[in-house]
C-alpha cells in the first residue's frame, strides 16, 4: 500500500446560527487512496457537502489537517493553492448552474489548459477536441453554447473540464444526482472508465446509496457531520451498522419489492 | 370500477421562439376512481405538463387540444364560496368542454386552459427534476379561481415546496386559507381545520406550526405543509408532481409513506409523477410510461416492472440502481 | 417573440426610438448641413422663426442662425450625455464589482467613497468640478460622471453578491483561475443587467446636467449647447421667447426620447429573462 493519496484529519467546520455554534464537520478524518473511489454518504445536512467544499478550499476549516499527494495542503495560498489545484478537480450537481452561463463549450474547457498553461493558444482548439471525445462528445460542440447543450452533455463538458488539468482526484458532489436515469448510467460508465484508464480517485458524494454501491470502493456515512461508520462499500450497504445507516439502506426504493406474480 | 377522469387526444403545445414544440401529443387513458396511479418519464417525456393540464394551470400560452372528461361525486354540501354552478363558465377557446353524466353523479367538466399569468415552460431544462415548483404560484394550487375544480377538487403538491409556499404568510394562514374559500368554513374553524391538517401530516408541534413561516421548516417539513394545503379542501384528486425529488432519500420514505396513509384514509385517487420508476412502483398500483411527450406503456405496477413490453420501461428498469442491483464496479 | 418583435409591439419604446435616430441623424448631419462655424453671423439679430426660409427658426441676439445652433447643439448634448453616461456606467461597475467580489475591507472602503460621493448633491460636485478645473468637453464629461457613478456601483455590488455565491463561481475557483479574472470575466457579465437598466435613467440625467452646466456658463464655450442657447435666449425672454423655447422643447424630447426608448429596451429584456 501507498501513502493515501488524501488524508483528512480532524476535520471541523462549525457555523453560528442565531447565536448557536452548529457544527456542520465536526472532527471528521478519512483517507483515500490512489485510484479508490471513496463514497461520502448521508442525508441532508449531515455534512457531506461541505466537507467536499472544505477539501477543495473552497470555504475554510476550522481545525483539522488535510494532506495532498504528500503534502499539506491547507498551508497553501495565493498563486501556489491555485497551481495546486490543477490536481484536485470538482464536478457539481447541476453543470448549468456549475458552468458560466454566457459561456460556450470550447471556453470552459480552454480555461484550465489557458491557467495551467496545458497547451499554448494555437494547440488549445485540438486538445479541447480530444478532451470532448475522451468524455465520448462529438469535437463539433465546441463551438455551442452551453445553455444550448442537454443537461448529460453539460455534465460530460464539466468532467472533460475536471479532468483537462490530468489530476489526481475529482470530487464528485452529488455529480450525477439530478441526470435523468438513462444518462446516469451513462456517466456511471463514463466515470469508471476514466477511473480504469487514468487512474483518478474520486470522492463521491451522494445521498443515494444504490449508486454509491454501484461505483464506489468505500463508503463513510455521515449524520449530523460525524461519521456513523465506515468501510467496504457493498459489506457496509449490505449490513448496515449504525441507527442512519439502516435508516437510509431501508429508505431507497427497491424494485425487488414488487411482487413477482403478473396479474 | 368507475373512471374518475377520462383523457382523450390531449395535445399540448407551447410556442416557443415562434417554433411550436408539442409537450403531449395525443396521450390518451383513464385514471380509476381511489387509484394510485403514476406517471413516470425523464425529462422532456411531457409528465408535468399532463399533470397541469389535468389540474387546469398550463399556462394561456399553451395551445391544449383534446378532451378531459371528469366525473365526480357531487361536491360536500357546504356552503362553498365557488358554487359548481358558476364553474362551467370559463370557456375555452380551444380545445372542447367534455362532460358525460353516469348514474346519479351530476357531471362536473373541465378541460384545462389555465389562465395562467405566469409563465410555464416545463420543456426547459433537460434535468429531470424540475428547478421550479411549478411556478404557478405561491399559493398551492388551490385559491385560483379559473381553474374550473383547482383546490377544490384536486390537489396538487410541487416539487419544490419553497416556491409553493407563501414566504411571507404564516403557514397556518395558507392551510386555512384553502379551507375558508372552498369549504365555506369562518375563518375559526378553518384554523381549527389547519391545526388538525398539522397533525395529520405528523408535523411536530402543530400549535407552533401555525404560526411558523416556511423559512423556519427544513425541506421535508415544507412538503409536509404544503401537502396539508393541497388536502385541505378534501380533493377527490391529489396530484404529486415530483413531490420528493427535492429531498433526500430518507425524508423522501417518510413523505411517500404520508401521501400512502392521506390517501388510503381519505378515499383520495392519487396520480404520482416521477422520474423515478422504482419509487413510483412502490407506490402506485397502475404506471403510465412517457417519452417525448407519449403515452409508451400503461399497465399494472406488477406488469410494468416484471414484463414490460416496450424497450424503453427495460431501458428504465435497468438502469435504476437499487440496493440489489449489480455494481457497476468490478474489484 | 423575439426582442426586437417584441420592442415593436410597444408604441412608447417605438416613439421614444424614432425621436432618438431623428436626433442622432440630426447631429450626424449637422456638420453637412450647416458646414460653417454656427456661432458665426448669418443675418439680422432677432428675426423670429418662419419668416425668412434661409434662416427658418430665425437668429439670436447676435445674429446667428438659431437651426444651426440647434444641429450643432444635439451633437454635444448626445456627446456629452453618452460620454458621461458611458463613463460612470463603466466606473461604478468596476468598483461595485470589486467591493462586491472581494468583501471585507475592500468592499468597507469603497462603500464609505460611494457613500460620500452619494451623500454631496451631484449637480454641486460638478459645478464644483468645473469651477475648479475650468470648462471643457472632457472636464465637463467627466464632472458629470463623479456624481452619477455611485448608482451602477451599488446595483453592480448587490448582483455581485449573490452571483459569487454561484456554483460556476467556485468552479472558476476550483479550476485554479486568478480572483480579478474570476471578478471581471466571470461574474461581471453576469451582473451587468440590472446596471445597463439604470443606463436610460443616467443618460437622461447627464443631458440634462451638461445643459444647467451650459446655462449657468461652465459649458465649453468654444461649442453650442442647448443650455447655453436658453441663457442665452433669457436675457430677452420677453422680446424674443423663441430663442429658450426652442432649444428647451429640444431638450425635453431628447429626454423624454431617451427614457421611453430605455424602458422599452429593459422592459423587453426583462420578459426575455422572466421566459427563460
Amino acid at each position: 500500500m501507498t501513502d493515501p493519496l488524501l488524508a483528512v484529519s480532524g476535520l471541523t467546520k462549525r457555523y453560528s446560527r442565531s447565536g448557536k455554534i452548529i457544527a456542520a464537520v465536526d472532527d471528521v478524518s478519512f483517507h483515500i487512496e490512489p485510484g479508490e473511489t471513496l463514497a461520502l454518504a448521508g442525508p441532508s445536512g449531515s455534512g457531506k457537502s461541505t466537507i467536499a467544499r472544505l477539501v477543495l478550499r473552497l470555504i475554510e476549516a476550522d481545525t483539522g489537517r488535510i494532506e495532498f499527494e504528500g503534502s499539506d495542503f491547507l498551508s497553501l495560498n495565493g498563486a501556489a493553492l491555485r497551481g495546486r489545484r490543477a490536481r484536485l478537480q470538482m464536478v457539481f450537481q447541476d453543470p448549468l448552474a456549475a458552468l458560466n452561463p454566457r459561456a460556450t463549450v470550447a471556453r470552459v474547457l480552454d480555461d484550465p489548459l489557458r491557467i495551467h498553461h496545458i497547451a499554448s493558444g494555437p494547440e488549445r482548439p485540438r486538445r479541447i477536441a480530444a478532451l470532448l471525445e475522451r468524455v465520448g462528445l462529438s469535437s463539433g460542440l465546441a463551438g455551442r453554447a452551453i445553455h444550448e447543450i442537454s443537461g448529460g452533455q453539460r455534465q460530460r463538458v464539466a468532467i472533460a473540464r475536471a479532468i483537462a488539468t490530468k489530476p489526481s482526484l475529482v470530487v464528485l458532489d452529488e455529480a450525477v444526482s439530478a441526470l435523468d436515469v438513462s444518462v446516469r448510467a451513462q456517466i456511471l460508465q463514463l466515470l469508471l472508465d476514466l477511473q480504469r484508464e487514468e487512474r483518478i480517485a474520486y470522492l463521491f458524494i451522494s445521498h443515494d446509496l444504490g449508486v454509491v454501491r454501484a461505483i464506489a470502493h468505500r463508503v463513510t456515512i455521515l449524520e449530523a457531520g460525524r461519521i456513523a461508520e465506515s468501510g467496504d462499500a457493498r459489506s457496509v450497504i449490505d449490513a448496515p451498522q449504525s441507527v442512519i445507516g439502516k435508516a437510509l439502506v431501508a429508505a431507497a426504493p427497491r424494485l425487488s419489492r414488487i411482487e413477482r406474480d403478473v396479474s | 370500477m368507475t373512471a374518475l377522469a377520462s383523457i382523450r387526444n390531449l395535445t399540448v403545445t407551447y410556442r416557443r421562439d415562434g417554433a411550436e414544440v408539442a409537450a403531449l401529443k395525443n396521450v390518451g387513458f383513464d385514471i380509476t376512481a381511489g387509484e394510485r396511479f403514476a406517471i413516470i418519464g425523464e425529462s422532456g417525456s411531457g409528465k408535468s405538463t399532463l399533470a397541469l393540464a389535468i389540474a387546469g394551470l398550463l399556462p394561456a400560452t399553451a395551445r391544449i387540444e383534446g378532451r378531459i372528461d371528469w366525473l365526480l361525486r357531487p361536491p360536500p354540501m357546504f356552503d362553498a364560496k365557488a358554487p359548481p354552478s358558476v364553474l362551467p363558465d370559463i370557456s375555452p377557446s380551444e380545445g372542447e368542454i367534455g362532460s358525460s353524466a353516469a348514474g346519479s353523479f351530476p357531471p362536473a367538466s373541465v378541460i384545462g386552459e389555465g389562465r395562467d399569468e405566469s409563465a410555464i415552460s416545463p420543456l426547459e431544462g433537460e434535468m429531470s427534476g424540475r428547478t421550479e415548483g411549478g411556478a404557478t404560484g405561491r399559493q398551492p394550487a388551490s385559491l385560483r379561481d379559473h381553474a374550473p375544480i383547482g383546490g377544490r377538487d384536486i390537489g396538487f403538491i410541487f416539487q419544490d415546496p419553497s416556491a409553493s409556499l407563501d414566504p411571507v404568510m404564516p403557514i397556518g394562514k395558507q392551510i386555512a386559507e384553502v379551507a375558508y374559500t372552498h369549504l365555506g368554513l369562518s375563518w375559526r374553524d378553518a384554523y381549527a381545520k389547519a391545526k388538525t391538517l398539522l397533525e395529520r401530516v405528523r408535523l411536530p408541534d402543530p400549535d407552533a406550526a401555525l404560526c411558523a413561516f416556511p423559512h423556519q421548516l427544513s425541506g421535508g417539513q415544507k412538503q409536509r405543509v404544503a401537502i396539508a394545503a393541497a388536502i385541505a379542501a378534501g380533493p377527490k384528486l391529489l396530484i404529486a408532481d415530483e413531490a420528493t425529488s427535492a429531498l433526500d432519500t430518507i425524508v423522501q420514505a417518510e413523505i411517500v409513506g404520508l401521501i400512502r396513509r392521506l390517501v388510503a384514509e381519505d378515499g383520495m385517487t392519487l396520480l404520482f409523477i416521477s422520474h423515478d420508476i422504482a419509487l413510483a412502483a412502490e407506490l402506485a398500483e397502475r404506471i403510465a410510461v412517457f417519452r417525448h411527450g407519449e403515452l409508451l406503456e400503461l399497465g399494472s405496477t406488477a406488469q410494468i416492472v416484471n414484463a414490460p413490453r416496450h424497450a424503453y420501461t427495460r431501458v428504465l428498469l435497468d438502469a435504476h440502481l437499487g440496493l440489489d442491483a449489480e455494481p457497476l464496479l468490478r474489484t | 417573440m423575439s426582442p426586437l418583435r417584441r420592442f415593436l409591439r410597444t408604441p412608447e419604446a417605438i416613439a421614444g426610438a424614432v425621436f432618438l435616430a431623428a436626433l442622432f441623424a440630426v447631429a450626424l448631419a449637422a456638420p453637412l448641413f450647416f458646414p460653417g462655424d454656427p456661432q458665426a453671423i448669418a443675418g439680422p439679430a432677432l428675426l423670429p422663426p418662419f419668416q425668412d426660409w434661409s434662416l427658418p427658426l430665425g437668429t439670436d441676439r447676435l445674429g446667428r442662425d438659431v437651426l444651426a445652433e440647434l444641429f450643432h447643439g444635439a451633437r454635444t448634448s448626445l456627446a456629452v450625455g453618452l460620454a458621461a453616461a458611458a463613463a460612470a456606467l463603466a466606473v461604478g461597475a468596476v468598483i461595485g464589482t470589486l467591493a462586491g467580489f472581494a468583501g471585507g475591507l475592500v468592499d468597507e472602503v469603497l462603500m464609505r467613497i460611494t457613500d460620500a460621493f452619494q451623500t454631496v448633491p451631484a449637480f454641486l460636485l460638478a459645478l464644483a468640478f468645473v469651477s475648479i478645473v475650468g470648462p471643457s468637453l472632457g472636464v465637463v464629461v467627466v464632472a458629470i460622471a463623479l456624481g452619477a457613478w455611485t448608482g451602477p456601483a451599488r446595483v453592480a455590488r448587490a448582483e455581485v453578491l449573490s452571483i459569487r455565491e454561484r456554483d460556476f463561481v467556485a468552479g472558476a475557483r476550483v479550476i485554479g483561475m486568478h480572483p480579478l479574472e474570476i471578478a471581471f470575466r466571470e461574474v461581471l457579465p453576469n451582473a451587468l443587467p440590472p446596471v445597463m437598466a439604470l443606463s436610460s435613467v443616467i443618460v437622461a440625467a447627464a443631458i440634462l446636467t451638461e445643459a444647467a452646466l451650459s446655462f449657468l456658463g461652465l459649458g465649453d464655450p468654444n461649442r453650442v449647447t442647448w443650455g447655453g442657447m436658453i441663457a442665452e435666449g433669457r436675457a430677452v425672454l420677453r422680446t424674443a421667447p423663441f430663442l429658450s423655447i426652442i432649444p428647451g422643447v429640444a431638450l425635453v424630447l431628447t429626454v423624454l426620447g431617451v427614457y421611453l426608448a430605455g424602458e422599452g429596451v429593459v422592459e423587453t429584456t426583462a420578459m426575455r429573462r422572466s421566459l427563460s
